[in-house]
């Protein structure tokens, strides 16, 4: 029982470290550029902790999440600014309809292991980029469209600064309300399928049950990070549904740390900052990413913050 | 009546009977034991009765619902429970984690009330874990609670399988060669476990070869061959029968 | 019926292409159960290597071998450095690693070359054949015949030359190959060559039909996964039929149905077999074992 209550205040103490780092990180940032980078780094954080949670925790990969994340940004898009629907409005219904497609192709789908998964998975992201690219009544086609502003009961946020801290505290309710999921009955269940499916189902839990469950919450948190994204970025073009968003999105989970959520947060903070500082490098950026992401797999397989946890655990054990 | 009816079960694999034709009956608050040498069909059987596989014809009756073709998490709803040969463990999580999906049916695991951590969720998730604590001090693991499942030695994550099996609070515990690869003392100590078990009204179903237990503990025994039933008895009657120490007991003793 | 055939020409041409790139993950997926995501940089490798060097006035069948080779020596370097040094990591990190690889190669092809479309003039000529009221032009044939020879010649390696039987063995069984001494090492080695050389293969066949350039690779693997999965994982005549089947679908679906559309075709397809065949067409039904 106290292991509970102090494996529950360790997590508690990484999200108030998460907090004292949201919070003095401003202090380092020079100008609006900084501000920018820094809320893009948010908002791949949000998705990756609802990502980790379907692969990392439920072993289940999906090389399609790009598509929710574009679906809920065109959602938002198309609802606001065709339809003269309120912001926060368009939001929750978009998170609605792409958390009920989730749930309906969520079945068929995770009855698929390993490859065929991600192949499945690619498929549906791949098909839902073309639907965009090609539906240009609708979404602007390959030339993308403008999105008004977020405006939350007449206030407009308008500053990158603005937006810092409102994706910050949705960081931290979003890694809140993981770290809930992971340490109940639902998480535990969620991870025991993961573990030994048929060891799960023979007490009782229904696997695919959980599968789906965090398939449709993993596509929720992209869908409503994709409408903050529309907004902010006051354009989106289909290219936001692409493989390579949604690889982008994997990796980040991979290379922090897969089952862990602050090793998600960490990854897509890094994969977000890092090619910007590779900017510098013009023509070898891609060479140079491309290298890295391999070197981090090849050397440090379990990703970084559980490498480094081990490694300090080694060195802790070794001292006393 | 009886809590397990078989009657008639066959399992065909692309032209080979794993278990043709079998009825037997296991009566509630027994120890039953199923025995037979290597490739007779006893996994096969666990596995049709747990509901992993359907079987190619014959019925399966628990407690008086015919339960063949569910599947095995519809059977733990029903009160069955199981081991295996081959873990299934939960390789991430620890200890108390794995018994605590034992007790999956049990606890409060709607979604809301886990995400937003309500003050009650968290309550029945504390009461759950101190009544898997205690399982683990049933089954003489009480000092690897918080281990990792991936850091315990071989015969520790046997007995932890019982525990997890036992979180699900069976009518029907179903033990897969539970002793299998332990020394001797490590077998005692799970003989010493089952027999806790039996004498809390669980009914227990067991695969073993090791014949000193079966024999230690069982209140009846089944010996198959080849998939067909060979003997039923007691223990006596089963150690004499002439056709079980040709086939089995002969080729060990 | 003209404008049926002329569909078939084109959807046997691109189809040859998925073949290909299908059997280059089939025969990387048989030795080490990795899927490459590289494989469609092999494709463009062989294609802009060929397309550069000739522009430079190398002769065409020099810039073809030294393409071929060098392709090779690309995904040898690819097995040595990224995926041996891995062996016993996770499926989804091995993915990552190859995703990482593609990348790597993609940023190599535009430091190397540059960020340009690349042409390469057709090898006998632009001469339409007129067959039924269709033309087929001579790089199809090209491209169809060439792809067939080199799945012959495949085929013949696997079953009929001692090492691809050995090959084959390895992936039925690993330990029982390493215990009748087949070097695993090596046979993921040449797996790793014979992949690359099959991509190079095709990236310099149909490089005068597309045109190439850095990124030309990426849709030309995505739809080589495509064929091998529809085939059926590990089938390397599976991922050749089922190459065949997503480039005359797509040929199809284009002209009759959306050419907007063409390239949602393969994806479609795929779905559509794995709801209802999740192992592909032709692949072996996964059990568990407990």
């Amino acid at each position: 029982m106290s292991k509970t209550n102090s494996l529950w205040t360790a997590r508690m103490g990484g999200m108030a470290l998460l907090a004292a780092v949201l919070a003095l990180a401003p202090l380092g940032f020079a100008n609006a550029y900084y501000y920018d980078v820094a809320v893009g780094a948010l908002f791949n954080a949000i998705i990756c902790v609802g990502l980790n949670l379907l692969i990392g925790y439920g072993g289940q990969i999906s090389l399609g999440h790009g598509a929710f994340f574009a679906l809920g940004a065109y959602g938002s898009a198309i609802a606001t600014s065709r339809w003269g629907v309120p912001s926060v409005a368009a939001m929750a219904a978009s998170a609605v309809l792409v958390g009920l497609m989730a749930f309906v192709m969520a079945r068929p789908i995770l009855r698929l292991k390993g490859h065929y998964l991600a192949m499945a998975t690619l498929g549906i992201g791949m098909i839902i980029y073309i639907v965009l690219k090609t539906e240009a009544q609708w979404t602007g086609g390959p030339d993308g469209m403008g999105v008004d502003p977020l405006s939350v009961a007449g206030l407009t946020l308008a500053t990158d600064r603005q937006w810092y801290w409102l994706s910050a505290v949705l960081l931290l309710l979003a890694v809140w309300l993981s770290l809930n999921l992971v340490q109940s009955p639902v998480g535990r269940a969620l991870r025991a399928g993961h573990g030994a499916e048929i060891g799960a189902q023979v007490v009782g839990v229904d696997t695919s049950h959980y599968k789906v469950l965090m398939f449709v919450v993993s596509a929720v948190f992209a869908s409503v990070v994709g409408s903050l994204f529309a907004h902010k970025n006051g354009f989106i073009t289909p290219d936001i549904a692409g493989f390579h968003r949604s690889i982008e999105l994997v990796t980040m989970v991979v290379l922090g740390g897969m089952a862990s959520i602050f090793g998600a947060v960490i990854g897509a903070f890094i994969l977000t900052v890092l090619p910007q500082m590779l900017t510098a490098f013009d023509d070898y950026e891609a060479m140079i990413f491309g290298a890295i992401m391999m070197g981090t797999m090849i050397f440090l397989p379990k990703g970084l913050l559980p490498s480094l946890i081990l490694l300090i655990r080694k060195r802790m054990g070794g001292r006393s | 009546m009886s809590l397990l009816a078989v009657d008639g079960l066959s399992k065909e694999f692309g032209g080979v009977h794993a278990v043709q034709d079998l009825s037997f009956t296991v009566e509630a608050g027994t120890i039953h034991s199923i025995i037979g040498p290597n490739g007779a069909g006893k996994t096969t059987l666990f596995n049709l009765i747990t509901g992993i596989y359907t079987p190619s014809a014959g019925r399966i009756v628990l407690d008086g619902t015919d339960i063949a073709g569910k599947s095995p998490s519809q059977l733990a709803r029903l009160g069955m429970s199981r081991t295996f040969q081959n873990l299934q463990i939960f390789f991430n999580m620890s200890a108390v984690e794995n018994v605590m999906v034992g007790a999956h049916l049990h606890v409060d695991r709607r979604f809301w009330p886990s995400l937003l951590r309500l003050p009650s969720m968290v309550r029945g998730d504390r009461a759950c874990r101190d009544e898997c604590l205690r399982l683990l001090d049933f089954v003489g693991l009480g000092h690897y609670a918080e281990a990792e499942a991936a850091a315990m030695p071989y015969g520790g994550l046997k007995r932890l399988e019982i525990a997890r099996a036992l979180a699900a609070k069976p009518k029907l515990l179903l033990l897969d060669e539970p002793a299998a690869g332990l020394n001797a003392t490590e077998s005692r100590e799970i003989d010493a476990v089952i027999k806790k078990v039996a004498g809390q009204g669980v009914t227990v179903v067991l695969v073993e070869h090791d014949m000193k237990m079966v024999m230690g503990i069982s209140d009846h025994i089944l010996a198959l061959d080849y998939g067909r039933k060979l003997a039923e008895g007691t223990p006596a009657q089963v150690r004499a029968n002439a056709d079980v120490i040709a086939a089995y007991l002969g080729a060990h003793a | 019926m003209a404008e049926l055939l002329q569909y078939l020409f084109a959807g046997l041409t691109s189809g040859a292409i998925y073949a290909l790139a299908g059997l280059g993950f089939a025969i990387i997926y048989n030795a080490s159960h990795v899927i490459n995501f590289a494989q469609g940089e092999f494709i463009m490798i062989g294609g802009m290597a060929t397309a550069t060097l000739t522009a430079a006035g190398i002769p065409l069948p020099a810039a073809i071998l030294a393409a071929m080779i060098l392709t090779m020596l690309v995904g040898m370097a690819l097995e040595k450095f990224a995926i041996e040094p891995a062996r016993n990591a996770d499926v989804v990190t091995i993915i990552i690693i190859t995703i990482g690889a593609s990348i790597f190669l993609r940023g190599a092809a535009q430091v190397v070359w540059d960020k340009e479309f690349h042409a390469l003039a057709p090898f006998s000529g632009e001469t339409p054949i007129r067959i039924l009221g269709a033309t087929l032009m001579p790089q199809s044939l090209w491209v169809f015949g060439v792809s067939m020879a080199a799945i012959a010649l495949l085929w013949w390696f696997f079953n009929r030359t001692l090492f691809g039987k050995a090959m084959l063995a390895t992936s039925f069984n690993r330990l029982a190959a390493q215990l009748m001494g087949i070097g695993v090492k090596r046979v993921l080695l040449v797996s790793f060559a014979l992949s690359a050389l099959l991509g190079a293969v095709g990236g310099i066949v149909v490089t005068p039909i597309a045109f190439t350039n850095y990124e030309a690779g990426i849709m030309l693997g995505l739809k080589g996964f495509s064929a091998a999965v529809l085939g059926g994982l590990g089938n390397g005549m599976g991922a050749v039929v089922g190459g065949l089947i997503v480039g005359i679908a797509e040929a199809l679906g284009a002209g009759y149905v959306s050419s907007a559309y063409k390239d949602a075709i393969a994806f479609v397809i795929i779905l559509f077999v794995l709801f209802f065949m999740p192992n592909g067409l032709f692949g072996k039904k996964g059990v568990d074992r407990v």
